[in-house]
């Protein structure tokens, strides 16, 4: 008994997990709803850096963009023309939300295979550079195309509803053990769901053989070309996925925020993913969601606390504000991972994972495996003549 | 045609100190292939601490002092990179990444909503050149630029330095094999980027600009196309692609009422839109080394 639960012990702390998540809706407030609900829209678009930059070693800083186009695409295809006020009228194709949902996603990957001429030409670094111009683009597109965008103000995001069933606080008017599951609550289960289905079909792709391929790349391309592996293509099937992941996270920051506005979809917010990944450890699926949550949650905690968290400064004072402390916690974050523990947050629980389980038998190590990152010092420096 | 021609002298002007900017970034990227994110910190770092010392020490010192700790404080980014000894260089940049945001974060804090002056010699008068009229601030840009390049390609060409970072970017191991120390080669880079990037901060401060401000470190992010149009690992690459970009930028921000049909403001996003472009046409840029992968 005890030895199945240990050999499972991935799929049984899963589980635990996604059990708590479930019933936390029951005994958390509206503060807590939000912060989740944020944490799991950027764990599903971390995940899609992630496959990116983490798995076939691609980087990226245009995850910006293709989470704008997720959450503009949702309010356009499921809005309705309607005039916002300073002159501005937006279009949108009234289609049902969860079409709608779908649609945004199909579009942002679409925007992924249009950059992808770019993209499977570029090596690392140079796609790093030049996918800065995506955001860049991003809010120039933002700003201008008002009649979808809605300009600077942005524009609604209207409710979410599946098969009649709305994802607000009424309609129909639902109470679960004395709970009323209003609108954050019911956008909790939505987020949760639609992580679950992120998360496995990201761990199937990395096991399979298309992951396989991915994680050859990003070892050595020379190397992957030569075992048959079509880099060009599937760097740009790389992109592409990573870019529907972004799309779907776009879509829930956007019923999230009610008003998605083109501020939030700068360079920052691009970096705050990478922040995500690189604290989460590169590469691994897990690792994305657990570094999401953190760096999600971080500011958003801080600023609610500040009051009591005597260290940082109330707003309008000068100081340390929570914005900047999450900041150089981060930032810092970052540094120390990848100096001292590569593997990030799942280097560490794997390293734990470990020490138990040599207590009880040696197991195989998987030399591919995404957790394994230990393997990379082995690997030629790249650079090096074989490039 | 006057305007015509204004625009280009400014964006020429503008091109320089992109290329300041761009020439650190390719110096680091030849040397320890680190693409360096953390460039448009550096460039607020020194260009602060010539802003906050300029009234006590007066211009020239004030800037002195702004490039040596902005070297220093690239040296230490580079001490902090080189203890990743196994670490490839894409980890290497997404630590720089790192770096940019610990020191952008406290730069902007520190700066606020204040737009700091430099009280430079040119202020804000204009001089005639023909038919034109450039802000002062503009010629000295480029006369300085102009020093700094010829001096940066004499060094880079003839000094012991030069030579070295030269082998070494050719091939580390036999340079590391004929004595040249790696970690001197870079140290030298990063110094030569930060001082580099100070120069390029306080021209970006001083007429027509209003001053230094929060999002000053933005600006410096337009050299990331010129290095890049140009070829990452091309000296001479990143003054064609700094000239190129700062002209580009200049005339469709001048002409932005008749290309409304584009959206406004266009100076930011013409940059960008050049680099995709270029790259669509040479992957490795106008200039930069073609990869080629040999088994």
């Amino acid at each position: 008994m005890f030895d199945v639960l240990r050999r499972r012990l991935g799929l049984v702390v899963g589980v635990v997990i996604v059990v708590v998540l479930a019933v936390l809706p029951l005994y958390v407030g509206a503060f807590w709803l939000q912060v989740g609900l944020f944490a799991f829209a950027a764990a599903i678009g971390a995940i899609g850096l992630n496959l990116l930059t983490g798995s076939t070693g691609q980087l990226s800083l245009a995850h910006a963009f293709f989470l704008a186009v997720g959450a503009y695409g949702y309010s356009y295809f499921s809005g309705t023309s309607t005039n916002i006020g300073g002159g501005i009228i937006v279009h949108g194709a009234g289609l049902p939300p969860f079409l709608a949902l779908v649609l945004a996603v199909l579009l942002a990957g679409a925007a992924g295979l249009l950059f992808s001429p770019i993209a499977s030409r570029l090596r690392g670094i140079y796609l790093g550079v030049a996918s800065l111009a995506l955001v860049f683009i991003c809010q120039h597109l933002l700003l201008n195309a008002k009649s979808v965008t809605g300009g600077f103000y942005g524009r609604n995001a209207p409710p979410f509803s599946l098969f009649g069933f709305s994802f607000t606080d009424a309609n129909p008017p639902l109470t679960v053990l004395n709970v009323e599951f209003g609108q954050r609550e019911r956008l909790w289960y939505l987020g949760l769901a639609l992580l679950v289905l992120a998360y496995l079909f990201a761990r199937n792709v990395l096991r399979s053989r298309p992951g396989r391929a991915l994680q050859t790349i990003r070892d050595s391309e020379v190397a992957a070309a030569v075992m048959g592996v079509n880099v060009r293509r599937y760097k740009a099937g790389a992109f592409v996925l990573s870019s529907m992941y972004a799309g779907l996270a776009g879509v829930l920051i956007a019923l999230a925020f009610q008003r998605p506005v083109p501020d939030y979809f700068d360079l920052r917010l691009s970096i705050t993913y990478l922040a995500m990944i690189v604290i989460g450890g590169l590469g691994s699926v897990g690792g994305a969601v657990a570094g999401a949550a953190f760096v999600t949650a971080l500011p958003l905690v801080l600023t609610h606390y500040s009051n009591s968290l005597t260290f940082l400064a109330q707003p309008g004072q000068n100081g340390i504000g929570p914005a900047e402390f999450s900041n150089y916690v981060y930032g810092a974050a970052i540094i120390v991972v990848l100096l001292v523990a590569p593997g990030g947050l799942a280097g560490l629980a794997g390293r734990v994972r470990g020490s138990t389980g040599r207590r009880r038998r040696a197991e195989p190590v998987d030399v591919v495996h995404p957790e394994a990152r230990d393997t990379d010092t082995a690997r030629l420096p790249s650079g090096s003549a074989l490039t | 045609m006057t305007y015509f021609g204004e625009l280009v002298i400014n964006g020429i002007s503008l091109g320089c100190i992109y290329t300041l900017i761009a020439l650190g970034f390719v110096v680091i990227f030849k040397a320890t292939e680190v693409v360096n994110f953390a460039q448009g910190s550096m460039l607020l770092l020194g260009a602060y601490f010539v802003a906050r010392t300029h009234s006590r020490v007066g211009f020239v010192p004030a800037v002195l002092i702004g490039i040596a700790i902005a070297a220093v404080g690239a040296l230490v980014i580079q001490q902090v990179l080189s203890r990743a000894k196994f670490a490839d260089p894409i980890t290497l940049s997404i630590i720089t990444i790192g770096v940019d945001i610990l020191l952008s974060t406290e730069l902007t804090r520190r700066i606020g909503q204040q737009v700091l002056s430099f009280d430079d010699p040119w202020g804000n008068r204009t001089a005639d050149l023909g038919p034109f009229t450039v802000p002062q601030a503009r010629i000295a840009a480029m006369v300085v630029a102009a020093v700094l390049i010829g001096a940066f390609f004499a060094a880079y060409k003839y000094s012991s330095w030069g030579v070295a970072t030269r082998a070494t970017a050719e091939d580390f191991e036999a340079a590391a094999l004929m004595g040249i120390r790696r970690n001197r080669v870079s140290m030298g880079a990063w110094l030569i980027a930060g001082a580099l990037a100070t120069v390029a901060g306080v021209f970006l401060g001083t007429s027509p600009s209003p001053g230094l401000n929060n999002t000053s470190n933005l600006t410096a992010l337009n050299a990331f196309p010129a290095a890049v149009v140009g070829g990452l690992d091309s000296t001479g690459g990143a003054v064609a692609g700094g000239l190129l970009i700062g002209v580009v930028q200049s005339l469709t921000a001048g002409y932005n009422n008749d290309l409304s049909f584009l959206g406004s403001p266009l100076g930011d996003v013409s940059a960008y839109v050049v680099m995709l472009a270029v790259l669509l046409w040479r992957p490795s840029g106008l200039f930069g080394t073609r990869e080629v992968a040999r088994v």
